[in-house]
């Protein structure tokens, strides 16, 4: 690919250690075989409705979390499974809410797209396309009254970028100088609708650039690559000089959701991406080329994370449905 | 260790589908992601992607087999050695003679998915329904009725009318390439091209105002949302400038533009995706608000909507698109705006609905005449101008009124059906007329209490019977 960013293996450049290195392998995997899960029990008509998966984007929101500190917010739209087991959310409270029980995140009530935690700071979960950015620019508005210091990192894809709230959003960021990291997802389809189809500039970076908001084009597909620019982001916003854009170029391998015929682009073009950029297929070869771990350590781990996310799946299809009371609860305080 | 792989459900209405297509062959490894299949949906050819490692051991479904049901085992896998006796795969691959259980409790969920996906698929009576109510329409005597979706009668009414006026154009998101996101635009792009066709960003407000703009600029645009729901970004538009613009400007000009989509809760997609309007719009003056049920009906109505010199609310179904009704083979068949249609002829009691709840209403109907209730059916097909002559009539004659919507009971279209029937034939009611609605909350995701919270069959038969005084 082109764009020069950060294309080298910015791992030295990023000096990342053993620890964190391993931490990452092993939250990418938990993600991609937790959504390969997830695909399953959909298949199984265990999971209903729409679910959109996370494969192939995995190391966008590991990179990207590692550079929070705690206190920080997240906010993402509908595509958040990923997110949600990387904020720490518990794999066995998500796969629940995936198939609609009481022990869901929700209580089941949410599903896929809507699930939430105080806990972790997690915002949702959002299935109206573009809502989640004033929302997150909102919790960064909060941060900033009340002096917290937390900033709020606020998810949203390349078809989000065209909807005018998101504008309305960024100038309210840049005028009131409020610390939030917009972290754009461009993984380069919405739907069926390529970038080159829907947008009139494709530099999504650049899309704060009337509103003096700094931005920068990132490898979503290298975690250490993301990691480092999350984290010279981050500093930015939470050092009080406002806003700041980061493009995360990534890949989505799955359809748009599970009912998604994908016509709109080439099989040889999935499988070109899976081979030559796989976010977590590479980085291990990396990690083992650099000695940082060997081949079995990773044969291990995936052992590890089949054992979480069989678990999980198991947890999430036994588990009870909420009661029928449930039905009208939580509708107002 | 041998597992199978099952066939997979590929869309959340799925029961059955076809093999088209082996991508592999006996013997071959495989890798996740791989794409081992293909399938196709009820809606669509779907790749089906391996989700675990290992060695075909066999194709049990030859390809080219139709109705293969869901969870149906279509090959075996034997797993590699390394990945190790913990991995042992559920779900669609699934280690033989193991978890039986879940895989039969899957089973029993997909197919509750589809009973509440798909609530009445059409019967022979529901058909007959249908020609019957056609018969009073304006349809010549020994018109030929040709057999075809909702979905289809749609398409046909946009292609007509842009075969018929130059100005008429479609905008939405995924209109054009993909042929829609439920498939309703199909074919359009390949007649009309890209002038006509057009795919938008997903920027709703902006679109539709921009709707608003050229219907100003003297286009006749047709404005589909991918979903209603969508369409909450752009009610501005909808309302301040499309809806006001002919009052306030004092009758020199108007907005012809048509808002369509489909309306009212899917299968399963929880709180923002599910949800029926048909009030909201109701409720505006300067609209117009169409929710047909019939594939006729949606044809003829959808026709009339977009010669209409005014903003047009077209609310469709998701769960209706794929159902199958006659619609008279007309060169221009137009229904007109406005004007309810008593569907069945009863004495008992007058059940009024809309869109999807007729057929649930059809369905009730046959229930009671077991009961010895005769109810009368009334589809309203327009929601504004709301035909009340119609209702008023029905429940003179019945002294007896249920109302029957999937939206929420606060401000409902019953809400205001019954206003008007205790406004103009208070003398005449027997029993206060009861409102069959939505539970009053968000639309949770969770399947048994997302069937708690829709109107069912058994709520309108219960509701018909306490208004007759009977249980
Ligand atoms: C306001 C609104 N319009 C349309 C949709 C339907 N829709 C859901 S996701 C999607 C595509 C969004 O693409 P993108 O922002 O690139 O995110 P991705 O799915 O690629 O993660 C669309 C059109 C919606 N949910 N909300
Ligand atoms: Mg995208």
């Amino acid at each position: 690919m082109a764009e020069a960013a950060r294309q080298q293996d910015s791992a030295e450049a990023a000096g990342t250690d053993a620890a964190l290195a391993k931490k990452f392998y092993r939250d990418m995997l938990l993600i991609r075989r937790f959504e390969e899960k997830a695909g399953q029990l959909y298949g199984m008509g265990l999971i209903g409705g729409f679910c959109h998966l996370y494969i192939g984007q995995e190391a966008v929101v590991v990179g990207m979390q590692a550079a929070l500190k705690p206190g920080d917010q997240v906010i993402t739209a509908y595509r958040d499974h990923g997110h949600m087991l990387a904020t720490g959310m518990d794999p066995k409270g998500v796969m629940a809410e995936l198939t609609g029980r009481a022990a869901g995140y929700s209580k089941g009530k949410g599903g896929s797209m809507h699930m939430f935690s105080v806990e972790q700071r997690f915002y949702g979960g959002h299935g109206i396309v573009g809502a989640q950015v004033p929302i997150g620019t909102g919790l960064a508005f909060s941060n900033k009254y009340k002096k917290s210091g937390a900033i709020c990192l606020t998810y949203f894809g390349d078809g989000a970028a065209n909807q005018g709230q998101v504008y309305e959003s960024f100038n309210m960021a840049e005028l009131w100088k409020l610390p939030v990291v917009y972290a754009i997802e461009n993984n380069q389809y919405a739907m069926g609708t390529s970038i080159e189809r829907s947008s009139a500039t494709r530099e999504l970076y650049k899309r704060g650039a009337s509103f003096d908001i700094p931005g920068e084009l990132v490898d979503g597909m290298d975690v250490e690559a993301v990691h480092q620019a999350g984290l010279e982001a981050t500093e930015y916003a939470r050092s009080g000089k406002g806003p700041i854009i980061l493009e995360l170029k990534t890949y989505r391998y799955r359809g748009h959701s599970m009912s998604d015929p994908a016509k709109y682009r080439t099989r040889e073009e999935v499988q070109e991406v899976r081979e030559k950029r796989d976010p977590i297929e590479h980085f291990g070869q990396k990690l083992v080329q650099r000695g940082l771990v060997r081949e079995d350590e990773l044969k291990a781990t995936d052992k590890e994370i089949r054992h979480i996310v069989n678990t999980a799946a198991e947890f999430a299809t036994e588990s009870a449905e909420p009661a029928a009371d449930e039905l009208t609860t939580d509708v107002t305080a | 260790m041998a597992t199978q792989i099952l066939m997979p459900a590929l869309s959340p209405t799925m029961e059955e589908g076809k093999l088209a297509k082996w991508l592999v062959h006996e013997g071959d490894d495989v890798k996740c992601g791989d794409i081992l299949a293909e399938i196709e949906t009820d809606k669509a050819t779907m790749e089906f992607e391996a989700v675990d490692e290992g060695r075909i051991a066999k194709l049990l479904v030859p390809e080219g087999t139709e109705g293969v049901k869901v969870n149906q085992p279509i090959a075996e896998l034997i797993a590699d050695g390394d990945v190790g006796e913990e991995a042992a795969p559920v779900a669609a691959t699934e280690t033989k003679g193991g978890r039986q259980e879940t895989r039969q409790e899957a089973r029993a969920e997909v197919r509750q998915g589809e009973t509440r996906a798909k609530p009445a698929a059409p019967t022979a009576d529901d058909t007959q329904q249908a020609e019957a109510a056609l018969a009073d329409a304006e349809v010549p005597e020994g018109t030929e009725l040709v057999t075809m979706t909702v979905r289809e009668a749609l398409r046909d009414a946009m292609a007509e009318e842009m075969r018929r006026d130059a100005s008429v154009f479609l905008m939405g998101e995924e209109v054009a390439q993909y042929q829609g996101a439920y498939k309703v635009s199909q074919g359009l792009l390949d007649e009309f091209g890209p002038e006509r066709v057009i795919d938008t960003p997903i920027t709703e407000h902006g679109f539709a105002g921009l709707g608003v703009g050229a219907a100003f600029g003297g286009l006749r645009p047709i404005v589909e949302f991918m979903t209603w729901n969508f369409a909450m970004q752009a009610m501005d538009q909808l309302i301040n400038s499309a809806a006001k613009t002919r009052y306030m400007s004092g009758g020199q000009m108007g907005c012809p533009i048509v808002f369509r989509g489909p309306n009212g809760p899917a299968a399963r997609v929880a709180a923002q995706h599910s949800q029926d309007y048909s009030s909201w719009y109701a409720h505006v003056p300067g609209l117009k608000v169409i929710a047909p049920y019939f594939a006729a009906d949606a044809k003829g109505l959808l026709k009339a909507a977009i010669r209409d010199p005014n903003p047009v609310i077209f609310l469709e179904n998701e769960i209706v698109y794929g159902r199958s009704f006659p619609v008279p083979k007309l060169d221009d068949y137009v229904v007109p705006i406005g004007k309810a249609r008593v569907l069945r002829e009863g004495k008992d009691v007058t059940v009024v609905a809309h869109s999807i709840c007729v057929g649930q209403m059809l369905e009730a109907a046959e229930k009671l005449a077991g009961e010895g209730i005769e109810a009368e059916l009334i589809d309203l097909r327009t929601l504004r101008p709301l035909d009340t002559a119609t209702v008023i009539a029905s429940v003179k004659k019945t002294n007896r009124m249920v109302t029957v919507e999937q939206g929420w009971p606060i401000c409902s279209i019953g809400s205001e059906l019954g206003a008007r029937v205790t406004d103009e034939a208070f003398d005449y009611l027997d029993a206060p007329p009861i409102k069959v609605t939505g539970k009053d909350v968000p639309m949770p995701y969770a399947a048994n209490l997302e069937k708690l919270a829709l109107p069912s069959v058994d709520d309108i038969v219960t509701a018909a019977k306490a208004v007759c005084y009977r249980t």
